[in-house]
């Protein structure tokens, strides 16, 4: 297998330009952000946080340092408030178990949307054994959610409702505080948690106008390094700790705190929030080329999510019909563009995306679909480029589906 | 979405980028079908078949990943110049996933799906014809039958999905 890979890249020699947009699943890190890693990992503050002796004091004042920050960009005046996690994806495990476990004896029921991400819907499967039951709020064809529904579900007995910032996969930014204004309302007790991983760095966020109990940060989404995350948890609200080991600095998440990543999120947040609108201008007028460019050269395409200020600026998701996702993903690599793809192809399943089956998307459509997210480091000849290359690749891959499986 | 690293080989890659037969086929004897849009997972096979029962020609089209187009194309370059009845008995799903190196297993449903595909056809060519060779037995091959079961998966899921059926085809 790992043979097969090496001629798989091999296939990519001679590749004039390339262009990696598949911020969603993995980002390049800058190289500002990774300098001001490295000292960290053998200079100053290596040491255990909770020890006794100057690394460990070090690494205790640059935890505290950053979690003030972090605190700061996501509008908390707290330190405390933010708990820093292994990701986005623990970060939501323990968002939605630990406020369930915390909570019980409240009540069992939680709201999610139709279009959480999949971590998020997995946590609540898992619940699922634990005797918690979950309602899915359905969104309409551009992601929003359906209040009056949520509404509906919302009564006595639940004890949390989670409804993403903004869709990972289509953009749409939710009207989060009119949904936490409906829940508060039917319940006072629900606790309200946001995953603001895409909408961090992107669009104005502040979790006290909002007054979100739980807020879900991710460091990758805005270009920092993988494998660390944070969780503002308000102060009071009750939260059990789903991972158990030596808790340090970090009240409800346990082993050594990886003083590094943490560093390293915390200036990927800074170079963010720094210019915050010109680096959002950026992403949206390279984002609008993007989509526009292709839609003036390509027929029979259609864009997934919302048009406008309700988009989050660096998002494009558009269906090419007659077109296999995943195949088109392998040709645009192949000349050196990198998106991810809606279609069912890696799944045994079947299954595409379920954000677009969700907003009424024909399957063939979901399959269809690429992802693409642009950041502030694209420039204008690379969405030149790309849209260079697109028609061919949409062509070609149409050319081959023929007329098979044509609507 | 859950993903599975997909790391194909050399010769899936080629077909993907070279695929061989490519195409609707005017004068094709025999067509067949298998998979639905709804699986992200299709393939439309054309056979010209002489009469001495002899494939003189198969091309076939693909609305799928790259391991679809691959099996699919290679499969009808294997079965060129085969008797429909060697085609038959040799072409399994396992020696077409041989052929291309090798798949990733969350891929072995493509070559089973080629292979289905196929074989349908050759048995659409009979029931056309009204003969029964002892060969085709009444009941489906594997490659037949799961073919079906994914599209009946398919409708199942679209169903569940709340997804109307005539919105889907």
């Amino acid at each position: 297998m790992v043979e097969n890979v090496k001629e798989l890249l091999k296939a990519h020699k001679g590749i004039k330009r390339e262009v990696y947009l598949d911020n969603e699943n993995s980002t390049m890190v800058p190289k500002d952000v990774v300098d001001a890693m490295l000292p960290y990992y053998n200079q100053v503050a290596y040491g255990n946080p909770t020890l006794t002796h100057k690394p460990g004091w070090e690494a205790f004042e640059t935890i505290m340092k950053s979690s003030q920050k972090i605190s700061r960009f996501l509008g908390s005046k707290i330190l405390e408030e933010i708990t820093f996690t292994s990701g986005e994806t623990e970060a939501n495990n323990l968002a939605l178990m630990g406020s369930a476990f915390a909570n019980k004896s409240k009540g069992k029921k939680i709201v999610i949307s139709e279009i959480e991400p999949i971590n998020v819907l997995h946590v609540t499967d898992l619940l699922q054994k634990f005797g918690f039951t979950t309602t899915k709020v359905p969104v309409d064809r551009e992601g929003f959610l359906n209040l009056e529904k949520l509404k509906e579900a919302v009564d006595e007995e639940t004890i949390l409702a989670s409804i993403a910032t903004v869709s990972n996969e289509i953009g749409t930014i939710q009207p989060v505080k009119e949904a936490l204004d409906i829940v508060k309302d039917k319940n006072p007790e629900t606790l309200f948690h946001t995953d603001a991983s895409d909408a961090y760095g992107r669009i104005p966020l502040n979790v006290q106008d909002l007054k979100v109990d739980l807020a879900t940060v991710s460091s990758y989404k805005i270009l920092g390094p993988r494998g660390i995350g944070a969780l503002y948890i308000k102060e009071g609200v009750n939260v059990d700790k789903i991972l158990e080991g030596q808790i340090g600095t970090q009240k409800l998440w346990p082993g050594v705190e990886n003083t590094p990543l943490i560093v390293g999120f915390t200036k990927a947040s800074e170079m963010a929030f720094q210019d915050f609108e010109a680096n959002v201008n950026r992403m949206r007028m390279l984002r609008d080329k993007l989509v526009d460019g292709i839609f003036r050269k390509l027929s029979d395409v259609k864009l997934n999510g919302p048009k406008g200020d309700k988009r989050v600026p660096d998002n494009a998701n558009i269906s090419f019909l007659r077109c296999e996702g995943e195949a088109l993903t392998i040709e645009l690599s192949l000349r050196g563009i990198y998106v991810s793809s809606g279609s069912a192809c890696s799944r045994r399943l079947l299954q595409p995306s379920h954000v677009l089956v969700a907003i009424g998307r024909k399957f063939s459509e979901a399959h269809g679909s690429i992802l693409a997210k642009t950041t502030r480091y694209h420039t204008e000849e690379d969405i030149t480029y790309v849209l260079e290359v697109i028609p061919s690749a949409v062509g070609r891959i149409r050319g081959i589906v023929g007329s098979t499986g044509v609507d | 979405m859950s993903r599975v690293p997909l790391p194909y080989t050399q010769k899936v890659l080629d077909l993907f980028r070279n695929p061989k037969n490519l195409g609707k086929m005017e004068d094709a004897t025999v067509t067949a079908v298998a998979g639905n849009p709804a699986c992200g997972d299709m393939i439309t096979f054309y056979l010209k078949i002489n009469d001495q029962e002899i494939i003189e020609k198969a091309s076939f089209e693909s609305y799928g990943c790259a391991a679809n187009i691959a099996t699919a194309s290679i499969v009808t370059e294997m079965v060129q110049g085969m008797s429909l009845e060697a085609a038959w008995k040799e072409m399994t799903w396992k020696k077409v996933t041989e052929e291309v190196g090798g798949l990733p297993s969350v891929k072995f449903h493509c070559g089973v799906l080629a292979v289905g595909a196929l074989k349908r056809a050759i048995r659409k060519y009979f029931q056309n014809k009204n003969v029964s060779p002892s060969w085709v037995p009444q009941e489906l091959s594997f490659e037949e039958k799961q073919a079906l079961e994914e599209e009946e998966l398919a409708k199942t899921l679209a169903k569940r999905l709340n997804v109307a059926e005539e919105n889907q085809s």
